[in-house]
């Protein structure tokens, strides 16, 4: 049976416990090289936003809070916006903490979009935080982020 | 070709806002599994996707691993004039993929 | 229906199976966004293959230059029903055929075309087109003096003990449906969804590819594709799903 490598963080013990919370199975696809931190995912936004502040609001992000199988997750995320020429969601950038890489999608909007409001499907390897920052046509940054259970599957087939 | 579904309205009023969605046929291979041997499989992506409407951008997407398969999007867009909406998908290898549709708008 | 199958009938229900009132189409046990996910034909990556079997019907193959258009016409028309009562007997080959084989075999002996393998997208495809000809229509396969035996058999296969784990199917998905296995819930275990698109293969995939993938998980040795076993095992699986509505292409996690 695959391992993880021991030397990621957090440390093994709370992988451990939140691994076995949520599922008692510790079967892992074969490929674990690198891996996203909250580190990473840090940098990223700052590559996004800069030294601007990021605030919590006006950003629904819709993911279900326990996952039946990592590969195919739908997500929806809404920004409320009247999506004016003066007031509108130029984008929305989704991260996650723990994939191999801290981006998800970058979606452009404007005001022939009539509605902030985007569907997709993402893949998560691990119970993760993912975040959804909008940026308006301001410069202002809003986002919201969610946690979530990844469960694996109980019957490694392959 | 990859098949492609696309669902535009055929025909709205103008000013409303329309439902777009979008589903591709595509692995989506993300560059970190490794095969058989254990040599790496390289990554193989939609990295872009793009609509517009008669000719002009209303949404624009970068794609990265973390899209699931055969990647679905769904998005919002006004109806503003009768005409084409073009759905644009740009592979990694440089490869594109059009879908257009109709819409009727009064 | 005559005393002696009457008989064979009731003796085909056993203590462990799934109570006819409690019978129900694995679609149920999904997550919400997964079931929204099946229901959108937009939005249901399954219908891409339906899409490309679409196309393949009209596609001529072969010496022969037929399509499946040329003999069965509309497949909307023709095919309607079909996917609910497959496996069906062969009486010129004297042996059980599921759907894939028989699009095969009319590959092979009216289209003069070399069959398609297991799990091409092609042969997929086609599947996916014709079986969801069938949906909402109840799974009914045939059970007679030719089928009979591979009922039997298929049960046999559903209720013995296999590979290192050491477990039946009955064990988890007659005994224990409904319950947690890990983080997931054990499904019932019905076919009538196939070929599904599993969230797991991140792929559309047949009913064999399943059940090859469900030995391999109790560490048995998978039948072949295109076994005898493993069709004998499916006409069983549509026997005990009996009336579950056809959801070919769905989606499954």
């Amino acid at each position: 049976m695959p391992h993880r490598p021991l030397d990621r963080t957090p440390s093994r013990r709370q992988f451990l416990i939140t691994v076995v919370g949520a599922s008692g199975i510790l079967s892992l696809p074969a490929s674990r090289s690198a891996h996203a931190t909250p580190a990473t995912m840090a940098a990223a936004i700052r590559q996004v936003v800069g030294e601007a502040p990021v605030t919590p609001g006006k950003v629904k992000l819709d993911l279900p809070p326990i996952v039946e199988n990592g590969n195919t997750v739908a997500l929806t995320v809404t920004v409320d916006s009247p999506m004016t020429p003066s007031d509108h969601v130029k984008a929305i950038y989704l991260f996650n903490e723990k994939n191999p890489q801290p981006n998800i999608a970058n979606f452009y909007l404007g005001p022939r979009s009539g509605k902030a409001a985007v569907s997709t499907r993402i893949r998560l390897a691990d119970s993760q935080k993912v975040m959804a920052i909008a940026e308006l046509n301001d410069g202002s940054f809003w986002s919201e982020s969610v946690d979530l259970i990844v469960t694996l599957a109980a019957c490694v087939e392959e | 070709m990859a098949q492609a579904l696309i669902k535009v309205p055929a025909q709205a009023k103008r000013g409303e806002v329309i439902e777009i969605k979008t589903l591709i046929s595509h692995q989506m291979e993300t560059g970190y599994r490794r095969g058989p041997s254990g040599e790496a499989i390289p990554r193989d992506i939609i990295k872009a996707f793009t609509c517009t409407y008669n000719d002009t951008e209303v949404f624009r997407a970068e794609l990265f691993p973390a899209i699931a398969a055969n990647p679905f999007l769904s998005f919002f867009v006004v109806a503003t004039e009768s005409g084409v909406i073009t759905m644009t998908w740009l592979d990694d290898d440089g490869s594109i993929q059009k879908e257009s549709a109709q819409i009727r708008v009064d | 229906m005559t005393v002696a199958t009457t008989l064979v009938a009731l003796q085909m229900v056993s203590a462990g199976e799934i109570a006819p009132a409690d019978r129900r189409s694995d679609y149920s046990l999904m997550s919400r966004d997964n079931q929204a996910m099946q229901d959108d034909d937009r939005a249901n990556p399954g219908m891409l293959w339906v899409l490309e079997g679409e196309k393949l019907w009209t596609e001529k193959v072969g010496s022969s230059a037929q399509s499946c258009a040329d003999c069965h016409g509309r497949a909307d028309d023709t095919m309607k029903g079909v996917a609910a009562r497959y496996p069906t007997f062969d009486p010129a080959r004297g042996r059980l055929v599921d759907l894939e084989q028989r699009i095969n075999l009319c590959r092979t002996d009216h289209q003069h075309a070399a069959p398609l393998a297991w799990e091409d997208h092609g042969l997929l495809g086609l599947t996916a087109y014709v079986a969801s000809q069938s949906r909402g229509l109840p799974t009914n396969v045939t059970v007679d003096d030719s089928t009979r035996p591979h009922l039997a058999a298929g049960r046999t296969l559903f209720t013995q003990r296999q590979g290192q784990i050491n477990l039946s199917c009955e064990q988890c998905h007659d005994d224990h449906w409904g319950e947690r296995l890990g983080g997931n819930i054990i499904p019932q275990g019905h076919p009538n969804g196939f070929p599904i698109y599993r969230l797991e293969w991140q792929s559309l995939g047949s009913l064999q590819r399943r059940l090859r993938n469900c030995m391999t998980a109790v560490r048995a040795e998978p039948y072949p594709y295109g076994s005898s076993e493993n069709v004998d095992l499916e006409f069983y699986l549509m026997w005990r799903a009996r009336g579950l509505p056809i959801e070919a292409p769905a989606v499954r996690p």
